[in-house]
């Protein structure tokens, strides 16, 4: 694979996805070059390969002119380091530090060396993640120390802090933000989670594939689609098992419909966060009548384990299609007046415009991605430019945005609820006959796989390894929110505290999904 | 401008609010001591908080869900609050992280008693997926006093509703 000057030891192992093993001492090369012709890290994470008669591995997957570019490379058991990425993609920061937490692989030289998803259900020195590390119970000093975590302190005249969570006002996931303010400007905002980490990536060692998947779709609930489609492309491709050509239709059938869903419940709280209580009802109405078309022609309101290894696990047929297609047109109609409604509203207009900015020369630096990327005009989704089957047959249309404001983020959402509709009418159109589900080809020996999904919120990314008795070895999901958050807290630089809510629900990133 | 086109969209949706839903006694997990006169100042209006001690976020869909125009709620008398001191019900959703589990206890002790706790979803009542392991304590009961569990992945927004008004008594009448 070619990347700026170079061929690298990479090889195509799936459409648009390369891999390869690379000495430690290249990886920081690969990323520099990477950076160099305007690519992005998009994951990095770690594994413990000492069974198989190795030491550690670092791992990490780059955006490049040519599609994702999963690079490998083997540390020592002893003493597992590999350079700092960080100094190249800030977006690697907390990721290094999750690696280093939970398996105690370290990123050589790195600024930040802070703990990031320790808090206190295990000990500094073990590592959840190594395999010989068995424990199930915390351990026992766990109520001392309820949280040592070394902030950054804001120093000055008036300057305060506020702190907030992890148990939120509102119904939303549990995390900490830490406020320093003068008045009720924003001086610094800084996040601290894995309040929700509940040992996902430890929980798939051993389980059989099928429930690994169902797993996967539990990361993060509101994204169950995305993860769950990654992670049966990962294994598929692993197994190399081909997949009924309805079944992936009906997968891209599943995805704009979880795209659709989570764009209209934030269209109506964006309404909700500026005191147009109309915009929350309105929006909430049709996205009600949205998941109980879910739930009567698939079966689940989110469409939780309608995708599966080898296929899916739920079909349409023609009465279905009518409906579908017509709830499509009545909710396009309906965004269309409630779009010209958030267009004349003068408050709503006033409390977006220019509020939460993200700049794109910012966002570049720091990997902005997905939705919340492409409205500060980085224009990146894998359905347009490295599509999948069956997007390669689609012609999505990207939604971008320059300004990197709220506004911009409700923008961005209009145009792909219109362009997920025209996409579901489009599949609706053309979807295969056949059948929906093969059988995965029987493992044979230890092997690997990727799977690369564009979901509603920015690329979900699942890396699998499966053992020879066709058990999961090895899992790492991978959600946006990993490159986002730090997004938020540039965003919310000079702005006041009570825009807090309404920048926060404009980027609406997970937490479960990076606290794992 | 925009007012015109507000009222003409709220004239033209009507009313989709549907008839109020009932509470289901089967529910509960144990027989609550439903003081007669506590059920006389409350018994047709709830206070709830929401604890999300570590779910993967499909359970809190449904909470907002049953914000929304077809519920109504606040008709029922069920109204979310923003802080546990405020609230008669403490409704948790997910397996209890190890990480959470401390501030999920603080919550329990800042809610005046008497209080009812509401488990919702599968992780709450059981674990789920995620089970007990060095990161999570696994299902509410684990960790607080639970009263109603409400099974499901996600529970519908119909069964939330039903094991929310099972916790505080008859429900609506
Ligand atoms: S019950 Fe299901 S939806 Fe709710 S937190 Fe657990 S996995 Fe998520």
């Amino acid at each position: 694979m070619r990347i700026g000057e170079h061929d690298w030891n990479l090889d195509p192992i799936g459409r648009h996805i390369w891999r390869g093993q690379l000495e430690v001492g290249q990886l920081l090369a690969l990323a520099r070059e990477v950076k160099e012709e305007g690519g992005q890290l998009v994951a990095l994470w770690g594994a413990d390969d000492r069974r198989l008669g190795g030491g550690f591995s670092i791992h990490a997957a780059f955006l490049t002119s040519s599609g994702l570019a999963w690079a490998t490379s083997a540390l020592s058991a002893d003493a597992p380091v590999y350079p700092d990425l960080a100094h190249i993609f800030p977006q690697a920061d907390r990721m290094q530090r999750a690696t280093f937490d939970l398996l105690g692989i370290r990123a050589e030289s790195a600024v930040d060396d802070r703990k990031w998803l320790r808090h206190n259900a295990w000990a500094e020195g073990d590592f959840p993640l190594r395999k010989d590390f068995t424990r199930l119970t915390p351990h026992a000093s766990r109520l001392t120390e309820v949280d040592a975590y070394p902030f950054i302190r804001v120093q000055g005249d008036g300057v305060h802090e506020i702190p907030v969570g992890p148990i939120h006002a509102g119904t939303i996931e549990p995390g900490h933000f830490r406020f320093s303010v003068i008045g009720d400007r924003v001086l610094r905002l800084e996040e601290r989670f894995g309040y929700t980490h509940k040992g996902i990536e430890k929980r798939f060692e051993g389980m059989d594939i099928a429930t690994g998947a169902k797993l996967a779709g539990r990361v993060s609930g509101d994204s169950h689609s995305a993860f769950a489609w990654s992670c049966c492309m990962a294994v598929e491709m692993a197994t190399a098992s081909e997949v009924p050509e309805r079944a992936l239709w009906l997968r891209a059938l599943f995805l704009e419909i979880e795209r659709v869903a989570n764009h209209l419940g934030d269209l109506g709280y964006l309404g909700n966060d500026v005191a147009l209580t109309f915009g929350f009802m309105q929006f909430w109405r049709l996205k009600e009548d949205w998941l109980r078309m879910s739930a009567k022609l698939f079966g689940h309101r989110y469409l939780f384990d309608c995708i599966v290894p080898g296929g899916v696990a739920a079909d349409i047929d023609n009465a279905g299609m009518i409906e579908l297609g017509g709830i499509c047109a009545r909710i396009e109609a309906e965004v269309q007046e409630l779009k010209a409604i958030y267009d004349e509203h003068a408050t709503l207009q006033d409390r977006f415009a220019n509020t939460g900015i993200c700049k794109p020369d910012l966002a570049a630096r720091l990997g902005f991605t997905g939705l919340a990327g492409r409205a500060s005009a980085q224009a990146w989704d894998a359905r347009a430019q490295f599509p999948q089957a069956p997007y390669d047959q689609l012609d999505v249309n990207m939604a971008t945005q320059r300004r990197g404001d709220v506004l911009a983020r409700a923008e961005v959402r209009f145009a792909e609820v219109h362009e997920s509709l025209r996409l579901i009418r489009e599949i609706l159109k053309r979807l295969p006959t056949g059948e929906i589900r093969a059988p995965l080809k029987p493992v044979q020996a230890m092997c690997e796989g990727l799977g690369w999904v564009e979901g509603w919120r920015g690329g979900v990314l699942v890396a699998v390894r499966i053992d020879a008795s066709g058990k999961l070895d090895r899992v790492h999901p991978h959600d946006p929110s990993w490159q986002n958050w730090p997004l938020l807290e540039i965003g919310m630089l000079g702005n006041i505290v009570p825009d807090f809510p309404l920048i926060n629900k404009s980027f609406n990133l997970s937490y479960s999904g990076p606290d794992l | 401008m925009a007012t015109h086109l507000i009222l003409r969209k709220i004239f033209k949706t009507g009313i989709v609010t549907e008839p109020a839903v009932k509470a289901d006694p089967s529910l509960r997990t144990r027989e609550q001591e439903l003081h007669e006169e506590i059920l006389k100042v409350f018994g047709q209006a709830v206070a709830i908080r929401h604890v999300d001690a570590g779910s993967c976020n499909g359970c809190e869909l449904e909470i907002h869900a049953i914000n929304g125009p077809h519920y109504n709620i606040d008709g029922m008398g069920v109204k979310f609050s923003a802080s546990p001191r405020h609230v008669d019900v403490l409704l948790v959703t997910g397996p209890v992280s190890r990480h959470m589990e401390e501030a999920l206890k603080r919550a329990y002790d800042a809610t005046p008693e008497p209080k009812w706790v509401v488990a919702m979803g599968e992780c709450a009542c059981t674990g789920g997926m995620f089970g007990e392991s060095y990161a999570s304590c696994g299902k509410i009961s684990n960790v607080i006093p639970v009263d109603v569990e409400i099974p499901g992945c996600p529970p519908t927004p119909v069964a939330l509703l039903q094991g929310i008004l099972a916790a505080v008594g008859k429900g609506r009448k």
